[in-house]
């Protein structure tokens, strides 16, 4: 299993509600279900893996998050994953808010822009930077709102929410970020990973 | 007729009480089981039949002799395998395969009641096929099961029953029947009361029936089964057996003599008076309105695994419909998946060979039944 997931299972407490947007083919459901007795739910938005999932016998939607979170009531989660898509909604803002009604606290993970390799493929080549995270040409991507670390710590500002935890991913390795290390970790990390509160 | 002796009867004694107000009892109650029950007798599933089926699920029907409505779908090592769940289904009252319906003779009168026959709802069909879990000594179903009006039963039933199935699977239905759908009815309707020989529903007593009237209604009903695109590729603008048009007004295309086909058959095994009230039933399925207009509270009381399952090109019920049932189901919590799968054809997908649906059906039943 992913590092990622590793991680976002440790975070999660047991026994709680987890609701898990754009679940993909379940692989941290099961792992959340097995690991950690978590009543887990899912959103996914490829029929071939929300019928992956119902195979597995998780419980899953097929959906959207912009169109289909807001069936659910408020604080009706213990938690909320998103996981590396939030930079592929048309909204981030209204998606964090949706995140954080239905979800008392959510886990969002984003893939770096602001990573050297990123950095350094659009100063020498001069092109759109296409990494392993980020494998697709400019114009056929869905990430169309990529951010750095950096940028989602001044966002959680902006829109006010509170990061209650983030966690730097660096060749598999995972840090805590702070206010003194942010610059290297948006230099070096791959994936950042946030649990957030209102 | 020996047909009778292939169709196995519950006499129902206990009175029920029908939502128009009066009271049955011991009526008939036609079924049909596939497969075995189990030492534990948590192995069943209850199959509810849309409009025109019948209890005959699978295999050959004794009846009409051709495969069973749901031959796709239920059978040895198929969607619902009977080798290891046993599947009950009975012919909705009101229905005329055996079941208390429109054809039967009235005690009181020694009469065939025809449009005497009291309405029937949704509710009354899930409340006398109940009474099958009595006979079988079933606690609780497995799961409930049911396209179309099928997956209509299925959400009354959960709702009526809540502890009676660990899992429940609407398919291409909806909680309230839409202005469109009851429009679709009542052409069917007006199709049969106006065929001269519906002599307003006493045919049977005059030896006659409204062939033609019946036939025009599952022609009719028959387009809003397909779709646009399924239709086109079949039969696109093709002709009958001949290399120009006649200018006359037999059949020249393909699809008006496949429609005929289809009417025609259909008055063989279906009786008129009950495709009215049948369709009537349907119309009146609003479980919205029974819960004071928040469907949400029609299932609040049950714990069941609901998996809701539409159709891309099914127009008749439309994805939306369903996922309303979703929303409802998601705003109190409980558990509930939902697939709309791919296909051309139209709402009868679920009645036909459409493997992502089969498979996806097979494996939350299976899994569900491993875990349950």
């Amino acid at each position: 299993m992913k590092t990622e997931y590793k991680i976002i299972v440790d975070l999660i407490e047991e026994k709680t509600r987890v609701l898990d947007v754009g679940c993909d083919d379940g692989t941290l459901m099961e792992s959340l279900k097995k690991n950690k007795n978590v009543d887990a739910r899912g959103i996914e938005i490829s029929k071939d893996k929300v019928q992956t999932c119902i195979s597995k016998g998780l419980t899953v939607i097929e959906g959207n998050a912009e169109l289909d979170l807001k069936q659910f009531p408020n604080d009706s989660f213990d938690y909320v994953v998103l996981g590396q898509t939030l930079q592929a909604f048309i909204n981030p803002e209204i998606v964090i808010k949706e995140l954080l009604r239905v979800g008392k606290k959510a886990i969002i993970t984003i893939p770096n822009f602001g990573h050297w390799k990123v950095r350094l493929n659009l100063l020498i080549e001069g092109t759109m930077p296409i990494t392993e995270s980020l494998p697709n040409d400019w114009y056929n991507t869905p990430n169309i709102h990529m951010c750095t670390i950096k940028d989602f710590v001044k966002f959680s500002k902006i829109i006010n929410f509170k990061i209650f935890k983030s966690l730097a991913l660096t060749n598999k390795n995972m840090s805590n970020i702070s206010n003194f290390n942010l610059f290297y970790k948006n230099l070096f990390a791959e994936l950042g990973i946030f649990l957030i509160e209102k | 007729m020996n047909i009778k002796e292939n169709i196995k009867t519950l006499v129902i004694k206990k009175p029920l009480k029908l939502d128009c107000g009066k009271t049955i009892n011991n009526f008939p109650l036609a079924y049909e089981t596939y497969g075995l029950l189990n030492k534990n007798k948590d192995n069943a599933i209850l199959v509810f039949h849309a409009l025109t089926g019948d209890q005959f699920v699978t295999g050959i029907n004794p009846v009409t002799k051709k495969d069973g409505w749901w031959s796709y779908a239920v059978g040895p090592n198929k969607s619902i395998d009977t080798n290891k769940y046993f599947v009950i289904c009975a012919n909705v009252i009101g229905g005329c395969m055996g079941s208390f319906g429109p054809s039967h003779k009235n005690p009181d009168t020694n009469k065939i009641y025809g449009t005497d026959f009291p309405v029937i709802t949704i509710n009354d069909m899930v409340n006398a096929q109940v009474n099958l879990l009595d006979h079988f000594e079933i606690k609780k179903l497995f799961s409930v099961v049911g396209g179309s009006m099928g997956g209509m039963q299925v959400l009354q039933f959960i709702s009526n029953y809540p502890d009676k199935a660990g899992t429940v699977v609407p398919i291409a239905c909806t909680s309230s029947h839409s202005a469109q759908n009851i429009a679709f009815n009542e052409l069917g309707r007006q199709a049969i009361a106006s065929d001269h020989n519906w002599s307003d529903g006493k045919y049977l007593s005059n030896n006659t029936l409204p062939d033609k009237g019946l036939s025009v209604a599952r022609m009719a009903a028959h387009i809003t089964y397909l779709s646009k695109k399924g239709l086109q590729e079949k039969f696109g603008r093709k002709l009958q057996e001949r290399d120009a048009l006649k200018f006359g007004f037999d059949a020249d295309f393909q699809i008006e003599s496949y429609l005929r086909y289809q009417g025609s058959v259909f008055v063989d095994r279906f009786d008129a008076n009950s495709y009215l009230y049948i369709t009537r039933a349907m119309d009146y399925f609003d479980l919205v309105k029974q819960f004071d207009g928040n469907l949400s509270y029609a299932f609040k009381k049950t714990k069941a695994k609901f998996f809701v399952i539409s159709f891309t090109s099914d127009w008749l019920y439309p994805t939306q419909e369903n996922k309303d049932i979703v929303i409802a189901l998601n705003a109190i919590g409980a558990d509930v998946g939902f697939v709309e799968i791919k296909s051309d054809k139209g709402h009868d997908s679920f009645l036909l060979d459409v493997p992502d649906f089969l498979n996806t059906l097979k494996n939350f039943l299976d899994k569900s039944y491993s875990e349950r």
